[in-house]
């Protein structure tokens, strides 16, 4: 079955006809091509996929497009400021070595700045726990922590 | 995914409608029919979204109860300043489901219609002695949960709100999977004022209650109550990950941890 | 010039790309008129193959075509080679049998490829892969490898009638006997190094394109060789000339040895884009990658070790069976031999070592190098030994070590080896002083006085890394070279481009590589880019895995660059009117040595490429250069880990509360990607240790295929790291450097269990220690 959705990507008005079962991760990457958003499993584990809807962090391989009717979605690619400068979260990722293969990155960095949004001031052990939708195979999460942290306090005082 | 029929009600009598189809299915938050859709094992005809339903969502909360609408979301119920005053184990008990992103699109009438057997919030219904609203009445959380993913609920029922009685105190222990992060065992103890009740999810087919807890803690509300109270495997999940044996042992040290919490 | 650039915590030139999402992963490739394929996978771990309907499936919406092993065989597409050949005890070549990229008649393990569908979109390949009717008559199957010889075990492949692929030894073993003989005290144990599944974050993919015009294809694969992949696909499977096979790895989300391999999927599709003259792509979902990427590990071991009354050791008997899956995958047969068998001396200057493995077949998936590749199972046979030898001869753990520790250098091993150069003393102490070890006691009485238990644990391991001089592989039966090639190409205005064929895919090659480059060169490293992965703009190589990158990618470069500055030299000689011999080249400059007369390095190549005033009559114009460099030796990180955990009497879960690494890698470039990779290889390493264990039942069946029940780490599991180094400089390799990425992997399972058993006060524990594991263990204590 056909059907017409529409929402906000980036600040962005889209809408496309797809079927029914089109995920919002397979709107995202295959419909608009932004590729940055990742599909890392089928169960809902590994947050590669993750992106905003209306400000919240979502897993976007877990929800129909449809589901995301008349949304607002942010994705990887909408983060940085227009002119390349990146957001502090990201800034953090680079500085503290955050990323390697940087895969699994774009979903840590969506879901770590909604965290941090809602926890400005959260210690170690909570930014580990809010990072348990979201697996890493290559850092050991030692540097995504630090660099959580370092993003956290950065997105407080760049306010 | 197999294709569907997608309906889009703007209200939840529309809905029930819709679903009443046999191969139909209802669409929450889709945490997990989705991820059952996307691995073919489930394929329904039809697919009933109720996202668009406004008045699903929502928490009251009185003196008496916390009344939280089908379709609110895990995290809203977590971070719910209100809910965290009157029954703080309920808030503390919708943090610990999924991950954050999975909260933030998962909903309470979801969990319940799907029942899965390793799922939070059933022990939360039962053990808080919630009442749960559909579209064609109310049933009680001692009748509501029949076995395996299997609820009361008819076809083309929908929840619609459930309400849980303020108790005196109440705590949740979960004993996680290290893998799903789903429960192995989760312990739910409530001091209702009019007894205690215990709710056991993740150790058997069906959440169940624990008579003989359940009286020790309501003869006296004490982790050394239970601590040394045995429960029988037979019965009780056994998987790659926990045997029946370890299940039982759990239960009792889940129990007891849950009670040390509730007197915190 | 500014500061040195060895040695610097240079931020990664590519992680902007990665952080905005512009990375470019083979799945992010869209190529025109691109079609989709899904394969049918058995469900069964042993069956015959009775009849296979696709016309049902050709019918469905969308479907181009379906094949099977039919057509691949009509095609004469090849099965998949082994690229190392080893020889057993008895001199006979080991058994390969056919591994077919579509079955052949029978399938072999649950995953195992029997039929690919192609169509328009993925929702209607998938929809028509349901519709393929395949008629399966199920065999018994065996997936245990100690069952695998086992009389009336069911046999996978005619070729191997008792499911022994070899039976291989090194060593004396009559020498090993008689130490045994004499010795004061014999530790021995028996356990399985666990079966993991790799899972790198980007699922494997694959997109096979074929351009009529020029008769050739291209192959965009998440690989960690491309030119090896090219290599086996054209010569040994499609049997194509090289210059007609391209191979691109574009990005890559993660390796660590799962995508060295050549797979039958890319294979498939790059054959099948020719018949259907379409691009066809194929994206593992991560269910596929369980079933369908090699596994690692998966080791039965019987280990003894014999001492003197001092704890010295004497000698050492090991027995492994190691399980091969259903076929043998790319370097399957390396892994518990010349990986593994070769690095039982460990630190230890044991002087007699006899090893025998059994390579067994069963209905698994393929088994093949995973980070650490026999070289994290060979650490933890010898650093669990030792560890339960200090118990049992109540020396301190470290003190036993120190009484066996290699103390001079080079050291022969009686396992093959020759180790040019380490301090093991230098990095255990380090170890122990940055894990406050002379702490532990009282953190132990504090743990107690909360109910907890808690243990300390050492690992000190050694690697072979840098694989390999091509000679000695050779001898040891690789089928391939295992040097590695680069080239400098300066542009005109002294701009750097760099081709290597070592492939990132997480290690920072792109920053790492620019450092060595520009350091030597003198330039600001934005003027140096790194160019891997793609067979047409690289000269040649041999890949990334085994922690050879640096060691052997970078010398390769190391010995352009010295081209490109001979040449260089030469030029300046020209330009500036002096002898050859009297330039000297530093900071960027050719400098007339004792003047002030120089040209920059920019100026030498702009007159390389504009060479109005230039020595035709000697040289060519250009500065071009490329290098290929095939070590003399192994390198051989080596460090000490300890570790420290608390276990929760009730539950059994293990909480590792300390861990403390100290390396010696040799030289260090970019201490903060080092330190990356340490962080990561550790948290394998605990995965492996803690949570990770796959399993197949008696049927084959895969019961965990998911993250719903195989659990990697997550950021909860674990702790923040203290690690460190010490350096003693690689003494064959110009930059010093000997590997970095794999030691975590290969150190931390046994330090880890070391701990857990010290806590729990107990000889052993199988991997992973589970709460449930942990728990039975705490109750069979009690009950004895």
């Amino acid at each position: 079955m056909a059907v017409r959705v529409s929402m906000k990507i980036n600040g962005k008005a889209v809408s496309g006809e797809v079927e029914a079962r089109t995920l919002l991760v397979t709107f995202i990457r295959e419909h608009q091509r932004l590729t940055g958003t990742h599909v890392g499993c089928d169960t809902a584990q590994c947050g590669a996929c993750t992106v905003h809807m209306n400000g919240k962090a979502v897993k976007s391989c877990s929800m129909l497009a449809m589901q995301a009717e008349g949304a607002d979605v942010l994705t990887i690619e909408g983060l940085a400021k227009p002119d390349g400068t990146l957001h502090p979260m990201q800034a953090a990722f680079k500085e503290h070595h955050g990323l390697q293969c940087g895969f699994c990155t774009p979903g840590m960095v969506m879901n770590a700045v909604d965290f941090a949004r809602r926890h400005p001031n959260a210690s170690e052990q909570e930014v580990r726990e809010a990072l348990e939708g979201n697996l890493c195979r290559c850092t050991g999460y030692h540097n995504i922590v630090k660099s959580i942290m370092a993003g956290s306090k950065a997105m407080t005082t760049s306010k | 995914m197999h294709a569907f029929n997608y309906h889009r009600p703007s209200n939840v009598n529309d809905a029930a409608a819709q679903a009443v189809k046999t191969e139909a299915k209802i669409l929450a938050g889709g945490q997990s029919l989705v991820q059952a859709m996307k691995l073919r094992l489930a394929a329904p005809t039809d697919l009933v979204d109720l996202g668009m339903i406004k008045d699903l969502a929502g928490i009251k909360v009185d003196a008496k109860a916390v009344t939280i609408g089908a379709m609110t979301r895990h995290a809203e119920v977590a971070g719910s300043a209100e809910v965290k005053m009157a029954i703080p184990a309920l808030a503390a008990l919708a943090a610990m489901i999924g991950d954050r992103q999975v909260r933030n699109m998962g909903t309470l009438g979801g969990s319940l219609a799907n029942n899965d057997p390793a799922a939070d919030y059933p022990a939360a219904v039962l053990g808080l002695n919630a009442t749960i609203t559909t579209t064609k009445g109310t049933h009680a959380a001692d009748k509501f949960f029949k076995g395996l993913y299997e609820t009361a609920l008819k076809p083309g029922e929908i929840i619609t709100s459930v309400s849980f009685p303020v108790p005196k105190r109440a705590a949740y222990m979960k004993f996680k999977n290290q893998a799903s992060r789903f429960a192995i065992v989760g312990v739910f103890v409530a001091d209702t004022g009019a007894g205690v009740r215990v709710a056991v999810t993740g150790a058997a087919p069906c959440v169940l209650r624990l008579a003989e807890f359940e009286k020790a803690l309501t003869a006296k509300f004490a982790p050394e109550s239970v601590a040394n109270l045995k429960v029988k495997a037979d019965g009780l999940n056994s998987d790659l990950h926990a045997s029946a044996e370890y299940r039982a042992h759990l239960i009792t040290v889940m129990a007891r941890r849950a009670v040390e919490a509730a007197l915190k | 010039m500014g500061a040195p650039l060895i040695g610097a915590r240079i931020q990664r030139k590519e992680d902007y790309r990665f952080l905005t999402g512009a990375g470019q992963y083979t799945d992010d490739v869209t190529l025109q008129g691109q079609t989709h394929a899904v394969f049918v996978r058995s469900p069964h771990g042993h069956a015959k193959i009775k009849s296979i309907r696709k016309d049902k499936a050709l019918k469905a919406p969308g479907v181009l075509a379906v094949f099977t092993g039919e057509d691949l065989a009509a095609a004469k597409v090849g099965g998949l080679p082994c690229g190392w050949l080893i020889t057993d005890v008895n001199g006979q070549p080991m058994k390969e049998p056919p591994h077919p990229c579509l079955a052949q008649g029978k399938v072999r393990y649950v995953g195992d490829h029997v039929a690919v569908v192609i169509a328009e979109t993925l929702d209607g390949a998938q929809d028509a892969a349901e519709l393929v009717e395949v008629d399966y008559e199920v065999l018994p199957a065996v997936a245990d490898a100690s069952m695998a010889r086992a009389k009336g075990a069911p046999v996978l492949h005619d070729a191997a009638p008792d499911n022994t692929c070899y039976v291989w030894a090194l060593g004396d073993k009559a020498a090993a006997d008689a130490a045994f003989a004499k010795a004061a005290h014999v530790t021995r144990l028996e356990f399985i190094n666990n079966r993991l599944i790799p899972n790198a974050i980007e699922p494997r993919a694959a997109i096979g394109l074929y351009s009529r015009s020029e008769d050739a294809y291209t192959l965009y694969v998440s690989n960690q060789n491309p030119h090896v992949e090219r290599l086996l696909m054209a010569a040994f499977v499609l049997g194509l000339p090289e210059h007609k096979l391209r191979v691109v790895a574009p990005d890559v989300g993660g390796g660590f040895g799962s995508k060295i391999y050549l797979y039958a999927e890319d294979v498939v599709v790059t054959w099948a884009s020719k018949q259907i003259n379409r691009p066809v792509k194929w994206t593992a979902d991560r269910s596929e990658s369980f079933v369908s990427d090699a596994h690692g590990r998966d080791h039965h071991t019987i280990a003894e070790l014999a001492m003197d009354k001092d704890g010295k050791f004497l000698a050492m008997r090991v027995k492994t069976t190691a399980n091969m899956g259903a076929y043998l995958s790319t370097f399957a047969s390396a892994i518990p031999t010349i990986l593994y068998a070769t690095l039982l001396a460990g630190q230890y200057s044991t002087p007699v070592i006899h090893v025998e493995v059994t390579a067994v077949f069963t209905n698994t998936a393929p088994v093949d190098a995973y980070r650490g590749a026999g070289r994290p199972e060979a650490t933890y046979v010898v650093e669990r030994l030792v560890e339960t030898a200090a118990r049992e001869m109540k020396l301190d753990p470290a003190e036993i070590r120190r009484r066996n520790f290699i103390k001079s250098f080079p050291y022969q091993t009686p396992v093959a080896l020759l180790y040019d150069i380490g301090d093991y003393e230098a990095t255990m102490s380090a170890a122990i002083k940055l894990a406050d070890v002379a702490g532990f006691p009282q953190r132990r009485k504090d743990a107690e006085a909360r109910g907890k238990l808690r243990g300390l644990g050492y690992a000190a391991y050694i690697e072979a890394c840098g694989i390999a001089p091509s000679a000695v592989a050779g001898s040891l039966g690789a089928r391939a070279g295992l040097f590695e090639a680069g080239e400098i190409r300066v542009h005109p205005t002294g701009s750097v481009t760099v081709f290597t064929g070592s492939h990132s895919h997480g290690q920072g090659h792109e920053t790492t590589f620019a450092q060595v480059v520009a350091d030597r060169f003198g330039l600001p490293i934005e003027s140096v880019d790194i160019v891997h992965g793609d067979t047409s703009k690289i000269l040649f190589g041999m890949g990334t895995y085994g922690s050879r990158s640096l060691a052997v990618g970078g010398t390769a470069i190391v010995k352009a660059m010295d081209k490109i500055i001979a040449k260089g030299k030469k030029i300046a000689a020209h330009l500036l009117e002096a002898a050859e011999s009297d330039i000297e080249y530093a900071n960027g400059e050719f400098k007339v040595a004792g003047t002030d007369k120089k040209k920059m390095f920019g100026e030498i190549a702009f007159a390389a490429y504009v060479p109005h005033n230039y020595p035709h009559d000697k040289l060519e114009p250009g500065l071009n250069e490329n290098a290929f460099y095939d070590p003399s030796n192994f390198t051989f990180p080596a460090g000490t880990y300890v570790c420290e955990v608390e276990i929760d009497r009730d539950t059994g879960v293990t909480k590792v509360v300390n861990f403390t690494a100290v390396d010696d890698f040799g030289k260090i470039v970019n201490p903060m990607i080092v330190e990356g990779q340490v962080h990561g290889g550790i948290t394998q390493g605990i995965g492996q240790a803690l949570t990770e264990g796959c399993r197949y039942d008696a049927t084959g069946q895969l019961t965990t295929g998911s993250f719903m029940d195989y659990c990697i780490p997550r950021a909860d599991d674990v702790p923040s790291y203290k690690v460190d180094t010490r350096e003693t400089p690689c003494t064959h390799n110009p930059l010093g450097v000997k590997g970095c990425g794999e030691a975590g992997a290969i150190g931390a399972p046994a330090a880890l269990m070391n701990a857990i058993t010290d806590a729990l006060g107990i000889k052993d524990l199988p991997m992973p220690a589970t709460p449930q594991t942990v728990w039975k263990a705490l109750q069979n204590k009690k009950a004895a």
